[in-house]
């Protein structure tokens, strides 16, 4: 069966990105979306930001002692998310899988040009993460994501909130205004990065099928796991 | 010139312009880049200039993370790249801005250029490398140590007995043969380090030679930093133990 590689980044595989502020509902659907495509037969990767090991026990300590600036910050993220990428998200895209990312550059464009850093100089040193096959971005207002954080009691974390930027020394505010500042800029990304823009707000099951019908059509003649093994 | 860098914002600088220079030693493993740095500071001091050294992999953030990965050999050639660019960014920005800023001379014994020539040998391209130290403060003068690659050979040797493995760039599989893959590593950064020279403004110093002479050639192009001029102590009688070098007032050279 032939295997036409992906047109954004030339490799067998597919790339699809879930993409939005924390509390979107983003790591639920992908979860989700990649349960349905593994019972239709792809082979699934399944990967989440910040789960690599090399340098998280650092950004933890720089983190806790308040060590990091805006650019220590990005470079070790971008160090976490290279190691992660050249190790776990390359591999199966060469060898013909669905990766599915939850979170991926984009979170760190966002993230650091929140911060401060220079947006161009963030997309340089990401410029070895290849362009996705689909970026779905799910919007939905702070006032939700807020709503949602403080009723699940999950504790707010002090980077997460932005309190490193000095927005303001309460908690919830800090986190209102910098989670805001996530958002306005992943609406403007959104539209020249070309993300399918996602209703947030809607139903689970609302959402999962429309995220289902959006990618059935790239998923027409792509090989399933066991046209694959049989192609060796 | 200090204050700006070479074309990235660097978020939380402060805005004003640092009193302090910045002085960068580079050179390959055997090139006197130590021995200079040290006799450099030496002197500054005695000038009555607060010097700060700093080199590569040195700050408290990440060292522990490139000796292990070091260790390991696990890391592919983009991480590592930017696990040394976080390391440099965390000295320049808790080490030489302050040091900066409190008006003291920073002597770094490397700086981003070795960083840069290190990943290009290892795959990176050279605008990806150029960009990504974007961040980093433009010296106020760069005085590259230039040896011939058998100098550094035996430098190397009389030092450590034996060829440092990265150093050979063992890493990057050009030979199996240590002293081959040295002789070709060295080739490959040199041809970075040219391209450098122009674009980075690399002052080259022949340091074929002995300590004392590379030593005063730097101090040349040195002293004009601080507004004073630089004359040569009068050459020692054959025979005599060596002078100590200093810069003496011009006035009373010439008299």
């Amino acid at each position: 069966m032939p295997k036409t590689p992906s047109p954004n980044h030339g490799f067998p595989g597919r790339l699809f990105v879930f993409e939005g502020l924390d509390g979107s509902g983003k790591s639920t659907q992908a979860a989700l979306l990649g349960k349905w495509l593994q019972s239709n037969g792809y082979r699934v990767f399944f990967t989440e930001w910040n789960s690599s090991e090399l340098v998280s026990s650092t950004i933890r300590r720089g983190k806790k002692k308040g060590l990091l600036t805006p650019t220590t910050f990005s470079l070790l993220h971008a160090v976490d998310f290279a190691d992660r990428f050249e190790r776990k998200i390359l591999p199966p895209l060469r060898a013909g899988y669905l990766v599915v990312c939850d979170r991926y550059a984009y979170t760190a464009f966002v993230r650091d040009a929140a911060r401060g850093c220079d947006p161009a100089w963030v997309r340089t040193i990401y410029s070895f993460a290849p362009r996705p096959d689909r970026v779905f971005y799910f919007q939905v207002p702070v006032q939700i994501t807020l709503k949602r954080k403080l009723s699940s009691r999950l504790k707010m974390n002090y980077y997460e909130a932005g309190m490193d930027l000095g927005l303001s020394d309460d908690l919830v505010e800090s986190y209102e205004r910098f989670q805001g500042r996530l958002k306005r800029e992943y609406d403007r990304i959104s539209e020249t990065d070309g993300f399918r823009v996602v209703d947030a707000t809607r139903s689970v099951e609302t959402i999962q099928s429309e995220l289902r019908a959006d990618l059935k059509p790239m998923l027409v003649n792509f090989p399933t796991g066991e046209a694959l093994m049989h192609d060796g | 010139m200090t204050g700006r860098t070479y074309g990235t914002r660097l978020p939380g600088m402060p805005k004003e312009t640092p009193s302090g220079k910045l002085i960068v030693v580079e050179g390959a493993d055997g090139s006197g880049r130590t021995t200079e740095v040290a006799l450099l500071r030496e002197w500054l001091e005695v000038e009555g200039h607060a010097v700060v050294d700093t080199g590569l992999r040195r700050s408290d953030l990440v060292s522990g993370e490139i000796d292990q990965a070091k260790q390991g050999h696990t890391l592919a050639a983009t991480t590592m790249a930017l696990l040394y660019a976080a390391d440099f960014a965390d000295q320049l920005e808790n080490k030489i801005v302050p040091a900066l800023a409190a008006g003291s001379t920073v002597l770094a014994d490397r700086y981003i250029y070795t960083l840069m020539a290190r990943a290009i040998a290892r795959g990176a391209s050279r605008e990806y490398a150029r960009k990504l130290y974007g961040f980093a403060l433009r010296p106020d003068l760069v005085v590259f140590l230039d040896a011939r690659p058998e100098i550094l050979l035996h430098r190397s040797i009389g030092k450590y007995g034996s060829l440092d493995y990265w150093e050979s760039g063992m890493d990057l599989c050009l030979s199996r043969d240590l002293f081959e893959s040295f002789f070709l590593y060295q080739a490959l950064l040199s041809q970075e380090f040219a391209w450098m020279e122009k674009e980075y403004g690399f002052h080259f110093v022949d340091a074929n030679r002995a300590p004392e002479a590379v030593h005063l050639e730097v101090q040349r192009l040195v002293a004009p930093l601080y507004g004073t001029r630089f004359v040569e102590p009068r050459r020692p009688p054959r025979g005599s133990a060596p002078r100590s070098v200093s810069r003496v007032p011009r006035r009373a050279a010439s008299a």
